[in-house]
């Protein structure tokens, strides 16, 4: 038992290469798990089967108790939110028509939804862009409207929910950033099992409980952040020197950069 | 700083950096845990305290209240109005239910206008008290001879005009939806070029005269058949995406194109005419028969669109958003496009090739009620009737004692106003088309 959602030996195969394997992942109730790695290390090819929007070439996925795929889409979707890369939306649909199809999987009293839409506006800051029409946005408003419609399917968030973020700050400034990686934790704390890609390291080392280190499809470290965060492991990985320093009981992550002079 | 800065704080648009509570819990929460966040950060959690009292469990929160809690967030700023004025989804909904109202009443003039047209001349106070006296006083409507030319020639036309132009705007917004593309159309799937097929094949056989619905029958057969082709087609791995069906379509109307050409040389003087003016779209062999049909058609279809509508709102974001959204969202492809099918393929049974209905209604409805579905789908049954009873009698007055193909005049008059539309889209907010 344990684990919102669990990954056993899956494997992804598109013709003779492996863009997954055989990675193992549990997402625990409760904690923020956030998934880093190179370009092209399968990133977001194992968010995807963790999604339920790509059938592994072999292994098993686990949404509670039961197989993912068994479980019917309209309870999974309940159960488990995910916001993916393209934030793109096709119409000129408003911020709050937006956040509201995150309503979608529910089918309740409409006053309860205005509830959870008012509320995923209001966490991501959205409320004064409510009105405005999504095309209209830029990248990262459009971004944290579809991170708040992802709010607005996990609403309410209980033991068991399961939210992937996938890059979910990519076109962010950096304080809507922190802000939607400290909603990430404050999502685990209400029970929910998050997982998040990541390419800042120093962000996924300050925000995540776990780390999950993939190269070249293979789970190269996970564990703890202080396990995964180990200057030489993360520079072999990423191919350029990496340093971890220590500052007052959280780790910085970051590219060893050279010193300025003149 | 203290309480007196709070206001300034607190209406500071939420959309200029992050300095409101939305970044105040990213001060206080992320290092629940962290030994000691710098003075400056604390004053600043504390000034944003201070500013949202309303709020204060929440920027304080790491394991307490957040998101998601109903009434966390109640009140908040609730009835400030947002820094950028734009149509939202509440005015949307006002505007949908004027422009109901507006297009409820064009269609009542539509009906009155169009039944009192024609070389028998009469006034639509004549049709008025035609209508009610027939329907409602159940008087004989072949004992006066105004009220048998109304109730055999010209309500039936008229009730297909509006039926067709139904079927044909429904079936445009359904399938706009459906590509999450505002220049979809039905015939993109073949259901048009597969139509012409099957009528060109019973006119060239020369069934279509000595059987009397054969014609319809073959229409409707050769769109359907023509739109499982398409779709079986361009299935790869399980799946009908929409490029692919797209690129199907293109293919499979250019063959179906060729076999209708085909038919056309093959067929003699009178088939050839035949086929040719069935492609313009005509409602001149309207009957009680055909008008029935087509609405009990109609009916199903759209009550069908109707129910699946909310869904394909959701397409808008893309297959992975929809499908992580619970919306089976194959399935929901598939039984779309067979009520597009069913719907275009009835209308063009009855009345040949209308082109543009099916694109300008939907893309003039989205600019004044907005994208959504719930809207469209209900207006534009309204808009397309009101639109092809107006073509209808454009049809019938432009030239006199001419009755033009209807289907021509669309493509006249929709063309140049799709693209004046078009440019206004594009030029105005940024619309992706």
């Amino acid at each position: 038992m344990s684990g919102a959602l669990r990954l056993r030996s899956v494997s992804v195969r598109m013709g003779a290469r492996s863009l997954v394997d055989a990675v193992d992942l549990t997402l625990e109730s409760g904690q923020v798990t956030a998934i880093i790695g190179p370009n092209g290390a399968g990133k977001s090819t194992l968010l995807s089967v963790a999604a339920g929007q790509l059938r592994p070439s072999t292994g098993t996925v686990h949404l509670g108790e039961r197989e993912a795929h068994r479980v019917p889409s309209a309870e999974a979707a309940r159960r488990r939110a995910v916001m993916p890369q393209d934030s793109a939306v096709a119409f000129a649909f408003t911020v709050r028509e937006v956040v509201a199809m995150g309503r979608t999987p529910w089918r309740k009293a409409k006053a309860d939804d205005d509830t959870a839409v008012t509320a995923a506006l209001d966490l991501t800051g959205l409320t004064g862009l409510a009105d405005r029409e999504v095309t209209t946005l830029s990248g990262g408003e459009r971004q944290r409207a579809a991170l708040a419609r992802v709010i607005a399917q996990a609403t309410p968030v209980t033991e068991g929910s399961v939210i992937l973020l996938d890059e979910p700050t990519s076109a962010m400034d950096v304080a809507h950033a922190e802000s939607t990686l400290a909603l990430t934790r404050r999502l685990a704390a209400q029970g929910a099992a998050v997982g998040v890609v990541l390419h800042d390291l120093d962000a996924a080392a300050s925000y995540a409980d776990r780390l999950l280190l993939l190269e070249n499809g293979r789970v190269r470290a996970h564990g703890p952040v202080q396990e995964v965060c180990r200057a030489e492991v993360l520079s072999a990985v990423y191919g350029t020197p990496v340093e971890v320093l220590d500052a007052g009981g959280r780790l910085r992550v970051g590219p060893v950069r050279p010193a300025r002079t003149g | 700083m203290s309480s007196p800065a709070a206001p300034g704080l607190r209406s500071f648009p939420e959309d200029q950096g992050g300095r409101t509570h939305y970044g105040a819990s990213a001060v206080a929460s992320p290092t629940d845990d962290d030994a000691a966040p710098s003075s400056a950060t604390r004053r600043a959690g504390a000034v944003l305290t201070d500013a949202v009292p309303v709020s204060a469990g929440r920027v304080s929160s790491g394991g307490g209240p957040g998101p998601g809690i109903p009434g966390d967030a109640v009140g908040r700023q609730g009835g400030q109005p947002g820094p950028h004025g734009r149509p939202h989804a509440g005015s949307r909904r006002t505007r949908a239910l004027i422009t109901a109202a507006a297009l409820c009443a064009a269609l009542v003039l539509v009906v009155l206008v169009s039944s009192s047209l024609g070389q028998f001349s009469t006034t639509p106070g004549q049709v008025l008290d035609s209508l009610l006296r027939v329907a409602l006083g159940g008087a004989d409507p072949l004992a006066d001879r105004l009220d048998a030319t109304l109730w055999t020639i010209r309500f039936p036309r008229t009730a297909l005009a509006l039926l067709v132009g139904a079927c044909l705007a429904v079936a445009g917004t359904v399938m706009q939806g459906l590509f999450a593309n505002p220049l979809a159309e039905p015939s993109i799937i073949g259901v048009s070029a597969g139509a012409s097929v099957g009528a060109g094949l019973v006119i060239v056989a020369g069934a279509a005269t000595t059987l009397p619905w054969t014609l319809p029958a073959a229409a409707f057969t050769g769109a359907l058949l023509v739109t499982a082709l398409v779709w079986s087609l361009s299935r790869t791995g399980g799946r009908a995406v929409v490029l692919a069906l797209v690129l199907t379509g293109i293919a499979i109307n250019a063959v179906a194109g060729a076999a209708t050409s085909f038919l056309v040389f093959l067929g003699d003087t009178s088939s050839r005419e035949q086929i040719i003016f069935w492609q313009m779209g005509t409602l001149s062999n309207a009957t009680w028969q055909s008008a029935g049909i087509t609405a009990v058609v109609f009916l199903a279809g759209l009550l069908g669109c109707l129910a699946i509508r909310g869904r394909i709102d959701v397409l808008a974001l893309g297959d992975r958003s929809a499908s992580a959204m619970g919306i089976p969202v194959e399935r929901l492809r598939l039984l779309a496009i067979l009520l597009v099918c069913v719907l275009t393929g009835v209308a063009v049974a009855f009345a040949g090739v209308i082109s543009f209905v099916g694109l300008i209604v939907p893309h003039t409805l989205r600019l004044v009620v907005g994208p959504s579905q719930r809207h469209l789908v209900p207006l534009s049954a309204l808009g397309g009737a009101v639109l092809l009873g107006l073509a209808d009698i454009a049809a019938r007055t432009v030239i006199p004692f001419a009755d033009l193909p209807v289907g021509v005049f669309t493509a006249l008059v929709g063309g140049p106003l799709f693209l004046v539309l078009l440019r206004r889209t594009l030029r105005g907010s940024g619309v992706q088309a």
